[in-house]
């Protein structure tokens, strides 16, 4: 696997002509290679404007985005672009060429020879969830979850470092969604990459991100954390409404009960409910809100008890 | 045209009982001057339609390509190519002749001005039609604008590519029988030929209408055929 590349914004303002105010202001980011980046806030934040101009779609005026260490003006666009993965909302598979063609696009540009080509179209097939007869297939006789996987697959062809993705589940029912959300997740584990994702939900960008970058109007980076930590202790008003009001339930949401240290399983006095030890701390606490309880008990994957969570456990851990 | 036959009606020929009472329809006449007469115009008349259609198709091709880089041709162009459809073609033909005279090339200048006219716009519509997010991800993968050009958009232009080709060549097919005005050539010259009679022969009116017709029938089966063939992903279930 291809390593990940580091890339940071160093003071990047973009202004569109004919149009008051900065699309992006002084936008000033690193994304430690291999990270997954989320880029979020309301429209007009400048956060595709800044995703474009990594890969030169948009022209960097002002301030200079560097991928490793070396400036994108350094390179000539056909050429920067070929090296970095690029998903958008609408996919843009090309209607004339069957799937297989779609994810040979780039290695093709790289002049890669045929078998070399037909076996990491068949690994990539693999790797985002198609089966191999699906190659040959035309995308009008996809679904938009599979042509997402398509558009995805044909992202990675030749392993970039980076990928870029433009809403890449925006167009996608609730639960093609979610399935691709968390299918991606555990893609990024394999393929460390780093992932730079522009989205408008906040629910899809702390499910996602590794470090989640808020964008506000004018293009003003209101906070780059860590979910957690955005969750904890949002900088200001405008993140803190932009989050939301359940922002402890967030953040309990990001934890799993089997990453927890839970106090010993009693013998005679045991919780009334129980939930397993994948399930998130926000579900126990709904469970135990709705029960009346103050205790569950958690279970192991084979469904043997292995500790006990309090309510003041759960409170404890939005310290 | 035959020189045999009777010196009233020349092209009668020997004359069955058909042919010199003209009736309706005489296949006796047609076997007979199939290789003196409807063959060669037959052959001129494609002849005439090919090279029109061919040269026409390249000019149409340059001036759309010239027209999708830089759109403020496409105007002007389309303006010229407007005009010159609103012109009856015997009009267009007989405008030419003081300048090209009763010739091949007047002739196909007329031929060809038409097919430029539907190929144009035809063209520059179907390199419009690529979907934006398409031609995002093009530019967003390294493709160049040329690239971008002859890997997708003009493939994903050749349905409307054919379908103007379609209406190219059939009504090529019709304004070339006119071009027998002009110069003794394709299947409008024995129509008029027999028209010019003292008494209009029927037969030889039908059959070299009927020919065109035909003519442009297979043609545009055929460039049906052909269109499928080169656009396989219009044809997979949805």
């Amino acid at each position: 696997m291809s390593t990940a590349a580091e890339i940071v914004f160093d003071r990047v303002t973009k202004r569109y002509a004919g149009r008051d105010g900065a699309a992006l202001h002084e936008l000033s980011l690193t994304i430690p290679a291999g990270t997954f980046c989320v880029l979020v806030g309301p429209s007009g934040g400048g956060k595709t404007t800044a995703l474009k101009l990594v890969n030169r779609l948009i022209s960097l005026d002002e301030g200079d985005i560097r991928i490793d260490g070396r400036s994108i003006r350094e390179l000539e666009p056909v050429e920067l672009r070929r090296g970095i993965g690029y998903v958008i909302q609408n996919v843009g598979l090309f209607p004339h060429m069957t799937v297989g063609d779609n994810i040979a696009t780039v290695p093709r540009l790289l002049g890669w020879s045929k078998t070399r080509i037909q076996e990491r179209t068949a690994e990539l097939l693999d790797l985002v969830g198609l089966e191999q007869g699906d190659a040959k297939r035309y995308p009008s006789q996809l679904s938009g979850g599979q042509r997402q996987r398509v558009g995805l697959a044909r992202a990675l062809a030749v392993d970039p470092p980076l990928l870029l993705m433009d809403e890449p589940f925006g167009a996608l029912d609730p639960i093609t969604r979610a399935r691709l959300q968390d299918e991606l997740r555990r893609l990024h584990h394999t393929v460390a990459k780093t992932v730079i994702f522009v989205t408008h939900d906040i629910d899809e960008a702390i499910t996602m991100g590794d470090r989640i970058a808020i964008l506000r109007e004018g293009g003003l980076l209101a906070q780059y954390d860590t979910p957690d930590a955005i969750l904890a202790h949002p900088a200001d008003e405008f993140v803190t409404e932009f989050i939301g009001e359940d922002r402890a339930l967030r953040r309990l949401a990001l934890r799993r009960l089997s990453e927890l240290e839970l106090d010993p399983v009693p013998n005679p006095d045991r919780p009334r409910v129980e939930a397993s030890g994948a399930s998130t701390v926000r579900n126990a606490v709904s469970l135990m809100v709705e029960s009346g309880e103050s205790r569950l008990l958690v279970l192991g994957d084979d469904g043997t008890p292995i500790g006990v969570l309090s309510l003041a456990h759960a409170a404890e851990l939005l310290r | 045209m035959t020189a045999a036959g009777g010196p009233v009606i020349p092209n009668f020929g020997s004359g069955s009982s058909c042919v010199t009472g003209d009736h309706l329809f005489c296949w006796d006449w047609v076997k007979q001057h199939w290789g003196d007469t409807l063959g060669p115009a037959l052959a001129q008349h494609v002849e005439l339609t090919a090279i029109a259609v061919s040269v026409g198709f390249v000019l149409a091709f340059s001036l759309a390509l010239l027209a999708h880089r830089r759109r403020r041709a496409e105007q002007p162009i389309s303006i010229v190519a407007a005009l010159v459809y609103t012109f009856p073609s015997i009009a267009l033909f007989q405008l030419l002749v003081p300048f090209t005279g009763l010739t091949y090339t007047t002739v196909e200048i007329a031929l060809v001005s038409y097919t430029l006219v539907i190929l144009f716009p035809n063209i520059v519509a179907g390199l419009e039609a690529a979907p934006p997010e398409v031609i995002e991800a093009a530019r967003g993968m390294g493709l160049t604008p040329r690239q971008t050009l002859f890997r997708v958009e003009v493939p994903l232009a050749l349905p409307a590519i054919v379908g103007g080709l379609r209406i190219a060549v059939v009504s090529t097919i019709a304004i070339a029988t006119i071009a027998a005005t002009i110069l003794p050539k394709g299947l409008g010259f024995p129509i008029f030929y027999a028209i010019a009679l003292p008494t209009p022969f029927k037969t030889e009116i039908y059959s070299a209408g009927i020919l065109a017709i035909a003519l442009a029938l297979v043609c545009d089966r055929a460039l049906v055929l052909l269109g499928r063939a080169v656009t396989p992903w219009t044809r997979v279930g949805g």
